[in-house]
């Protein structure tokens, strides 16, 4: 069966980003496909590379990415939602002049459009909704 | 429909909204601070129980430990899932609806 992701909520806000990344494992344990993870809203702050938590605490950012490489997964962050938190690949940070070096997307996260959510919706099976 | 409700029941009425809303045949997991939901005998247990006759009621096991609430503190008819459960649940429904 295809499932779908969408997390809504920011890493270390409460447990939504914790419980999505349990919740797709399990679904790959189960023999199913995940066809996307969506991030929305403050959930596009799952998606940058720069975030350091203590060591001794969970880098969910880390996880994700992890997960994706592992999985050949596609993790979307929303292109709108991620400008205004400051998540920008290195097309964004030039178009808006943010200087080199300034692009802060995590190693297998890509920005795309709303349209990637509907998408998914339409896509697959079934589409659960992590958030605050 | 499964329906998924995350926030405990002391903090919002989204549990509440969900009873007002789930039919019979429905599934109802509680994940995150939602199993707090799920003690017996407290403010809402009585709610929860009186539902159980139209509805299933599920918790997260992995987040009930985390809390600290022991399996027999639940309400008789609640069953405990983990992950895996979890992943079950949404399958064997046709839809899901997240009360956020």
């Amino acid at each position: 069966m295809k499932f779908s992701i969408l997390v809504n909520e920011g890493p270390y806000t409460h447990q939504s980003s914790d419980s999505a990344l349990q919740f797709a494992r399990a679904v790959l344990d189960k023999g199913h496909e995940i066809y996307r993870v969506f991030f929305y809203h403050d959930g596009v702050n799952n998606g940058t590379r720069l975030t350091v938590p203590p060591v001794d605490d969970r880098n969910l950012q880390k996880r994700w990415s992890e997960l994706a490489a592992a999985h050949a997964l596609d993790l979307v962050v929303c292109i709108a939602a991620a400008q205004r938190r400051g998540v920008l690949d290195e097309g964004e940070a030039k178009r808006h002049g943010k200087g080199e070096g300034a692009a802060n997307i995590a190693p297998g996260f890509r920005i795309s459009g709303l349209g990637q959510l509907i998408e998914m919706g339409i896509q697959s099976d079934r589409l659960v909704v992590f958030g605050d | 429909m499964l329906h998924i409700v995350n926030k405990s029941p002391f903090q919002t009425s989204t549990l509440q909204s969900c009873l007002d809303h789930a039919l019979a045949g429905d599934a109802i997991l509680l994940i995150e601070d939602g199993v707090y939901a799920a003690i017996r005998g407290s403010a809402v247990a009585a709610a929860v129980t009186e539902a159980k006759g139209k509805v299933t009621f599920h918790a997260l096991g992995p987040d009930i430990a985390a809390r600290g609430i022991a399996p027999e503190k639940l309400i008789d008819g609640v069953t405990s899932v983990d992950y895996g459960g979890f992943v079950d649940l949404v399958a064997e429904h046709q839809t899901n609806q997240a009360w956020l």
